[in-house]
């Protein structure tokens, strides 16, 4: 049987007056690989904030292994994210004056791993991600893509629960990408760690088991910015209006805004 | 010459310039080489070489009998080379028209088609684009695939991949559009 590793009830929040979240209502099971995907602004990197503990939500409840997670203190979420979450960002979270292999020994440190254990291990990870030769390279001497390797490794190092990664290949070409991509998938798949990708990158996506569509702050099922217009509403392409409407018209106005003389007229424009 | 056939002929004969191979070889050449092209028949490796055979691109190299029936080994020419160049160094004009299945579809859709329907289309259109694309990379991402096989899933990835995002920005400004449009009316 399939457990609930997060979930996230009806979260709201703001950048004062600018909602990035409507009321997100979601569920990712234990070892699953889910795409968080949408055009930017859609509120993809505000919600794994807020999943990952990084941000608190204005309202709504994230619950992870069962246990609301947006209400506790900062020391205890510091102390979960430290432990059971992973985060992988687009780039520029190595400590550019430590080698890879203390960069990436320094979660385990911080833990409070001994010196030498620490290293150790983080030796057998950089190895695990191919990259075990630049162990005492500092990240400026290497590429984008060994770089992103070692925050991957990184970011796995205390074998999290969960891995959050954030465009984690934005700033890598296609080749290095893949790279990344592959080892990620395939340790998440060997370890069962859960992990949450935001990309609007549809062949990113297509490295997850599914997709979950965001589009003006709330989950569209649609992952065409459909939701909302209601089945056989009879609207124009209005469904048009929905989809680029944006932020200022207050989600899929759709097709009330199409000329009432053309109902059947999909696009709603002549 | 149709099209098709003429890219399997130079594609044979690609196949010969790296030294004779009888019809069976070359089935199971081409099929390594284009791992996830439409299976070429054992019919059309024959009738193919045939043809080369008869304009002098390809002559046969002997014969061979290891217990199972008989086999023609093929040779490429000096002809076939020079043929096999030329189609190598010919630029592939860009399609002269725009079209396709899925464009004639997703306009017919929003021009045509009630919004309940073309929404419907288009959803379904791009759940399958997207299962395929999931489909394709697992496959890509398997480290026992070959390269032939990599190189052929990128060109189908890919493809998906600009098919989706077309997808999405015609109807973002099939929207801008019709937003322009209204808050033009609606103006005095």
């Amino acid at each position: 049987m399939t457990t609930v590793s997060l979930e996230a009830r009806g979260l709201v929040r703001s950048y004062g007056a600018i909602p990035a979240l409507r009321g997100v209502n979601l569920a990712i099971d234990e070892g699953e690989i889910v795409a968080v995907t949408g055009p930017s602004g859609c509120g993809k990197s505000t919600l794994l904030h807020c999943l990952a503990g990084i941000l608190r939500p204005d309202a709504g409840e994230v619950v992870y292994r069962g246990r609301r997670i947006d209400t506790l203190s900062e020391a205890e979420r510091s102390r979960l994210r430290r432990t059971e979450l992973g985060v992988l960002f687009q780039f520029g979270q190595l400590v550019m004056e430590l080698s890879a292999a203390e960069n990436v020994a320094l979660p385990l440190l911080l833990a409070g791993a001994s010196r030498r254990r620490a290293r150790a291990t983080a030796l057998s990870w950089l190895e695990r991600l191919g990259v075990g030769q630049f162990a005492d390279k500092l990240p400026g001497q290497l590429s984008g893509g060994q770089q992103q390797r070692i925050a991957l490794a990184r970011a796995l190092v205390t074998e999290p629960r969960v891995l959050f990664a954030d465009e984690p290949t934005g700033a890598l070409d296609t080749l290095a990408g893949e790279q990344v991509l592959g080892h990620l998938v395939r340790l998440a798949n060997e370890q069962g760690t859960t992990v949450v990708l935001v990309t609007h990158d549809p062949r990113v996506a297509g490295y997850a088991h599914r997709e979950i569509a965001l589009r003006d702050g709330e989950v569209d099922p649609t992952g065409l910015g459909f939701a909302g217009v209601g089945a056989g509403a009879g609207v124009g392409i209005g469904i048009g209006a929905g989809a680029g409407a944006g932020k200022t018209a207050a989600g899929p106005v759709a097709g009330t805004t199409t000329s009432p003389t053309t109902p059947s007229n999909a696009l709603g424009a002549r | 010459m149709s099209s098709t056939g003429s890219v399997t002929s130079h594609v044979l004969l690609g196949l010969l310039a790296g030294g004779p191979q009888h019809g069976y070889e070359l089935k199971k050449s081409y099929d390594e080489h284009l791992p996830r092209a439409r299976p070429l028949a054992f019919g059309q490796v024959y009738t193919t070489l045939a043809r080369l055979a008869r304009d002098g691109l390809v002559a046969p190299a002997g014969q061979e009998q290891a217990g199972g029936p008989e086999r023609t080994s093929y040779t490429i020419t000096e002809d076939g080379l020079a043929g096999l160049r030329t189609w190598l160094t010919a630029v592939e004009p860009p399609a002269p028209y725009i079209a396709g299945t899925l464009l004639a579809k997703v306009v017919v859709a929003l021009f045509a088609a009630d919004a309940a329907t073309a929404r419907d289309y288009l959803v379904a259109q791009r759940a399958a684009h997207t299962a395929r694309l999931r489909e394709l990379t697992a496959q890509k991402a398997d480290p026992a695939t070959a390269l032939s096989d990599i190189v052929a899933l990128d060109f189908a990835i890919t493809h998906l991949d600009a098919d989706l995002r077309w997808l999405r920005t015609t109807l973002d400004r099939v929207a801008a559009h019709t937003v322009a449009a209204h808050t033009k009316e609606g103006s005095p």
